[in-house]
């Protein structure tokens, strides 16, 4: 059962914005090849962990999107988890994060 | 290594024959990691060319590779725990085993009999036997495993990431012997033996600084040093991990990568003092020492991975800025260095390049290649 750290859900109210982000297919391939490519050079390339936790959805099943954009764009301080907002926008760590949370890995 | 078919014409050319002499060596041969397709193209380096693909080894990011002192086999550590023995000659797997759920890297000792596995999930090493892959040592440590090294003598030393804390296992007696070499600093990312084999020194992602300790010392103890790289910088993001297995010890030089900083430290070797910084790309991931010459080549974290940067140890200036395209994952020179084999993920392909004049020798076509290691890996200390 994932637990969601308090940050977490503060951060969920905080998150406004479209649910579903308006990606292009262009980006959302992009978004698809640097999950894969650059989360997976800590997240392992099936999401199984490494140095990072792991993210499948079943690890992080029952976790809010929003909460999952925020530590992607502001990564989690104090350990290997970078800040990604110099990379993305608010909608692509969103449509990060239901991407996790909904393909099956 | 010539193609057999071209020896055997030479052959039937100087008459008078018995047999074709179709024997293979494999002292210039190489395996490159393809990691999203978990297989491995074997690579011929005289012919700059792929000569067959091995399939089936499962999660290989961050995979990587020794070889057996004969340079016949080479042990794939992979990351889903697989343990891999392929064979250089028929390029097919002898023997695989899942020997954890989540690994990181691997040795072979100095005698060639005991391979090496340091491991995520569950944390620790575990040592098998070269032969039959059996399980020969299991040291559980609850912590992951980074930087393991072959030592002289059945020994091997590494770093944990969680606990800061540096080890060595010794099987030159009929026990094993396990030594806690001290307490590091915080979260070390990487570790690394010098190319004289006598000091370990350890990265730290955690804290600034790096630690060395002095092997050659009658009781090896923890120092640190650079403590203040960085200090008064703000932190940039680190997109990935740097790696410090590239041997970059230039003359009297270390080189090491900063952490967080686009900068490439140079380090006096006796006096662990720092003599220069260089400003580069991005931030270093790998410094590898082209050998045989004062130079050394730096790749980096993404977004900025499409670059290479060749840097001068006598006067730390960058010489040299290559684009080889996106993705450049890994560095491997000729042991002589004359040429330099480059990954580059996102173009399918390995490019090699002069390394002095930096002209494309060849291109090889591979699906995502990443790591690029050649069987000349078997006679080096430390890897
Ligand atoms: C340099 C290594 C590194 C990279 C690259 C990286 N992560 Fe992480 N990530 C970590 C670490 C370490 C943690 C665990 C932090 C902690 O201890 O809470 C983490 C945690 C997370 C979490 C929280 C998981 C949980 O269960 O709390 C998410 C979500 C996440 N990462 C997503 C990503 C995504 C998406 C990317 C790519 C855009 C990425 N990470 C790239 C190291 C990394």
């Amino acid at each position: 059962m994932y637990k969601p750290a308090a940050f977490v859900l503060l951060a969920v109210f905080m998150l406004s914005g479209p649910a579903i982000a308006d990606i292009t297919p262009e980006r959302a391939e992009r978004l698809e090849h640097m999950i894969l490519q650059d989360c997976g050079s800590c997240h392992g390339l099936t999401r199984a962990g490494g140095l990072g936790k792991p993210l499948t959805r079943k690890a992080l099943a029952g976790a809010a999107p929003e909460g999952l954009a925020l530590i992607i764009l502001d990564g989690v301080p104090g350990t290997a988890m970078p800040p990604w907002r110099p990379l993305l926008t608010e909608d692509e760590a969103m449509w990060i994060a239901n991407y996790l949370l909904k393909e099956a890995k | 290594m010539k193609r057999p078919i071209l020896a055997l014409a030479l052959i039937l050319m100087t008459a008078p024959v018995c047999a074709a002499d179709t024997t293979m060596a494999t002292g210039d041969l190489g395996l490159v990691v393809e990691r999203t397709t978990g297989s491995l193209l074997a690579v011929d380096r005289s012919e700059h060319a792929a000569i067959g693909r091995i399939e089936g080894l499962g999660d290989l990011s961050h995979a990587s590779i020794t070889y057996s002192p004969d340079e016949r086999f080479a042990y794939v550590f992979g990351r889903d725990g697989g343990l891999t023995k392929v064979n250089m000659l028929s390029q097919a797997i002898v023997k695989r085993v899942l020997q954890a759920g989540n690994s990181i890297g691997g040795a072979i000792s100095d005698d060639g009999k005991l391979i090496a596995v340091s491991n995520y999930e569950p944390g620790g090493v575990r040592v098998f036997d070269a032969d039959t892959l059996e399980m020969v040592a299991d040291i559980p440590l609850n912590a992951k495993t980074i930087g393991l090294v072959d030592l002289p003598r059945r020994r091997f030393a590494w770093a944990t990431w969680d606990s800061g804390e540096a080890w060595m296992a010794d099987f030159s007696g009929p026990e094993m012997v396990l030594t806690k070499l001290g307490d590091v600093g915080k979260n070390p990312y990487d570790a690394v033996l010098t190319d004289d084999g006598r000091t370990f020194l350890i990265g730290l992602f955690g804290e600034k600084g790096v630690t060395a300790i002095d092997l050659w010392a009658d009781k090896p103890e923890p120092v640190r040093f650079l403590k203040d790289y960085g200090k008064d910088q703000e932190d940039l993001p680190v997109y990935k991990m740097p790696h410090l297995q590239g041997w970059a010890f230039t003359g009297d030089q270390f080189v090491l990568p900063a952490v967080g900083q686009h900068e490439l430290l140079w380090v006096d070797r006796r006096s662990l003092t720092e003599t220069a910084r260089t400003k580069t790309h991005g931030q270093p991931v790998f410094i590898i020492a082209q050998p045989g010459s004062p130079y050394v080549w730096v790749n980096f974290a993404t977004p900025l991975n499409d670059t290479v940067q060749v840097v001068d140890s006598r006067n730390h200036q960058v010489v040299k800025t290559l684009t080889p395209g996106e993705g450049v994952l890994h560095m491997e020179f000729a042991p002589r260095g004359a040429e330099v084999w480059i990954s580059v993920r996102d173009a399918d392909k390995v490019k090699v390049f002069d390394s002095f004049d930096y002209h494309l020798i060849a291109e090889i076509a591979a699906q995502s290649p990443s790591g690029i290691f050649f069987t000349s890996r078997a006679h080096r200390i430390g890897l």
